[in-house]
């Protein structure tokens, strides 16, 4: 059964290794739901979060062929409710003066901001785990979301 | 200071390369400049896939890491196959191919093709060098990556601005990786020893399954020793085969798709499976569920990618083959397996290997006489077909890296280069092809650089003017229709002649033994032996895709009838004298 998992991946900070490590999750037929992609404390060595489709099986093998990579230093799986995650969200909504006030209330329940607002939109910034956002994505629905970024999850142990 | 060129050849003589296979071309002419003024043989060949199949077939047969040499663009296309054919079945390589000027890449250049891209997927690492200060760094990790832990091939990607630009030599003396020094030298895991070795000690109908990490590995002796000590039977996959002496009483050959059906057999009986340096491929299990479905199964593999990857082990232990094995020696006990010996034994004579007489010659005979004539101490390449089976199950080997051939990739057209390039490792000793006419077809054209170097190989071709496993597989699954099976007859004797080669043809049995024997005597230049041989003949036994090993197709019991003969494969060398098939 085909479920999310969160790996995190320290690998060399070289040109190509997001190559290496996208093609061997594609040529086993996974789904990347998000992969982010920074430098870590270490100049030399970035860490790749990265959310994928897959069954359990799969998964292990997939672990262990990115393991195999020369240029992955290291790779975790992150079991659920054993770290913490983190996503930044914009979306363009339309809304009128009257909208926008809901609006306002609304995003500041999920602690986002108004990063933007003309006279029949808003920009609205928001920042947390991937289940509030998703829920904040639901909410805002019913107001047309014309443009939606996510960053994608980066994570960190607890 | 050095040209890089020049510092890629320095860097070479000090891995000790001491042979090269390649063409040359635009973008690696500095490259080539610089091996044609140092002390590496470079050997030409004809088309960049046998210059990577040669390569190959002299790590397989060296154990040593193979290097090939090509230009950018189609001269690095070229050689995919061969890497794909290097990375499937584990083989020590490095590629080096030339690429456009690091200013132009990506701009559709003459001649450029984004190499590393093409080759990421079939490649244990590679490197696109932009900078000569990496170069000799580069030129050191791609060895050490090659060769240790898991072998495989490397391709380095030298922008020809790189191999003319100059800087300061500096040889690492040391290579260290991160992200490799865990698989290039794993730790010695004695929790999962201990409990693998209490497994053995526990059993009573054990069977090894070894593979080629155990020949990677250099693990034969321990191999035999565990065998001994304990005395457990030994199948090997095909790749595997050379790793245990054939003749050794222990020995039950190959299992799998085309195994012995007695080994087979063994497999779906024993009740704990220990497998050694081998990966589980769907050609040994047929089906996963059912493959050694009575048996604990214990999987001794360099590589954790490898293990519970098809099959669900028991008993994991990752680590260098040699190592463990030694570990594992010290604490198995001698078992009582005689009574599953005598079940085996008699499993032996109940299910013997079998073909029927025809008329015309039969590929299995040819290449039991080869097995008798070379006594078993040839080193064998083949193509990738009915022959390659027949090979297999016909000829007896006996030592360790005695049979190169692509099991993984099943490359056609792999026989010939691979044997040029065996030929060139093991200089004095004996290197049959044993082809089929659709697989030497795909690469004849190495036929000159083998007569360029007057090299003595031996080409014998089973001619039976098709894709005979097609054919094959077209008479079992699809109603008999040859959907483009069959082949245009070829000369294949003009053909040998026409590259300087001696070219005997042999349409009778009578004929067969002195032909080989003939070729067997030439030494100062390759001879192709084209022997014309049934159409139709069908490999058996048989375990058809996604059954169980009891399952199998093409039984003894099935052949009697229609005239099967026992065949006595498993003999003495120095017995051959005796024995009579003719």
């Amino acid at each position: 059964m085909s479920e999310k998992y969160t790996l995190s991946c320290l690998v060399e900070n070289h040109f190509g290794v997001l190559a290496r490590m996208s093609g061997l999750i594609s040529a086993r037929g996974f789904n990347i739901d998000s992969l982010t992609v920074s430098t870590t404390e270490d100049p030399t060595i970035s860490r790749m979060t990265i959310v994928v489709d897959a069954d359990a099986i799969k998964l292990e093998q997939v672990k262990h062929q990115l393991n195999r990579l020369i240029d992955v230093i290291d790779v975790q799986e992150l079991k659920e409710g054993r770290f913490i995650d983190r996503e930044l969200l914009l979306a363009r909504v339309n809304a009128n003066e009257k909208a926008q006030a809901t609006l306002e209330q609304l995003v500041k329940q999920f602690g986002g901001k108004i990063a933007d607002a003309t006279d029949h939109a808003l920009v609205i910034e928001a920042a947390g785990d991937t289940k509030t956002l998703d829920r904040l994505v639901e909410q805002l629905r019913p107001y047309t979301i014309t443009t939606l970024v996510r960053t994608g999850r980066i994570a960190l142990e607890k | 200071m050095m040209k890089g060129a020049q510092i890629l050849v320095e860097c070479l003589k000090r891995q000790g390369v001491e042979i090269v296979f390649g063409i040359p071309g635009g973008a690696n002419l500095p490259t080539f400049d610089a091996l044609y003024q140092s002390t590496i043989k470079v050997v030409l060949t004809v088309h960049e896939q046998g210059a990577a199949h040669m390569a190959d077939g002299y790590a397989r047969a060296t154990g040593r890491v193979g290097v090939c040499v090509a230009t950018s663009g189609p001269g690095a296309t070229n050689l995919v196959t061969g890497i794909a054919t290097a990375f499937m079945d584990s083989v020590p390589m490095v590629a080096l191919t030339g690429q456009v000027r690091t200013s132009v890449i990506g701009n559709d250049a003459f001649q450029e093709a984004d190499t590393i891209g093409i080759t990421r997927p079939v490649t244990k690492h590679s490197y696109l060098v932009k900078d000569v200060r990496d170069l000799a760094r580069v030129v050191c990790e791609a060895f050490h990556i090659a060769s240790t832990g898991r072998p495989g091939p490397v391709l380095i990607d030298l922008p020809v601005d790189t191999t003319i630009a100059e800087t300061e030599f500096v040889y690492p003396e040391q290579v260290s990786i991160r992200g490799y020094r865990l698989q290039a030298a794993p730790t010695i895991q004695m929790d999962a020893i201990r409990t693998a070795a209490e497994a053995i000690n526990t059993s009573e109908r054990p069977l090894i399954y070894a593979g080629a990490g155990v020949l990677h590995a250099g693990a034969a002796a321990e191999l035999a020793e565990l065998a001994h000590k304990a005395h457990i039977p030994v199948t090997t996959s095909l790749l595997g085969l050379g790793g245990f002496p054939e003749k050794d009483p222990l020995s039950l050959g190959m299992l799998g798709m085309h195994g012995f059906e007695y080994t087979n057999y063994a497999v779906a009986q024993c009740d704990l499976l220990i497998g050694i340096g081998a990966r589980f491929d769907d050609r040994v299990t047929g089906k996963p569920d059912e493959f050694a479905r009575r048996a604990k199964k214990i999987h001794i593999d360099v590589d954790p990618s490898s293990i519970n990857k098809t099959v669900v082990v028991d008993y994991p232990v990752v680590g260098d083959v040699k190592q463990v094995l030694r570990e594992l020696n010290g604490l198995v006990k001698p078992l009582d397996t005689r009574a599953w010996l005598k079940t085996l034994q008699e499993m032996r004579e109940q299910y013997p290997l079998t073909y029927r007489e025809k008329q015309k010659l039969l590929p299995q005979y040819i290449i039991q006489q080869i097995s008798e004539v070379t006594k078993g101490n040839a080193v064998i390449a083949t193509g990738v077909g009915q022959h390659q089976m027949w090979a297999a199950q016909f000829y007896q080997f006996n030592t360790p890296r005695s049979l190169i051939t692509s099991g993984g990739l099943g490359t056609m057209g792999f026989g010939l280069p691979a044997t040029i390039g065996a030929q060139f490792g093991r200089p004095g000793e004996v290197v049959w092809d044993i082809d089929g006419d659709g697989s030497f077809q795909m690469t004849a054209q190495e036929l000159a650089t083998a007569a360029q170097h007057k090299l003595p190989i031996k080409v014998a071709i089973m001619n039976n003017q098709h894709h005979g496993m097609v054919r094959q597989w077209q008479d079992l699954f699809y109603q008999g229709r040859h959907a483009q099976s069959r082949l245009n007859p070829v000369d294949f004797v003009k053909l040998a002649e026409a590259n300087h080669c001696v070219g005997i043809r042999v349409e009778q049995k009578a004929d067969v033994r002195g032909a080989i024997e003939r070729a067997m005597s030439i030494t100062d230049r390759p001879t192709v032996i084209e022997f014309m041989v049934e159409e139709v003949e069908d490999l058996w036994p048989m375990i058809a895709p996604g059954k169980a090993h009891d399952q199998m197709l093409g039984t003894y019991e099935s052949l009697k009838e229609a005239g099967g003969v026992p065949q006595h494969r498993h003999i003495e060398p120095d017995e051959e004298a005796k024995l009579s098939l003719g």
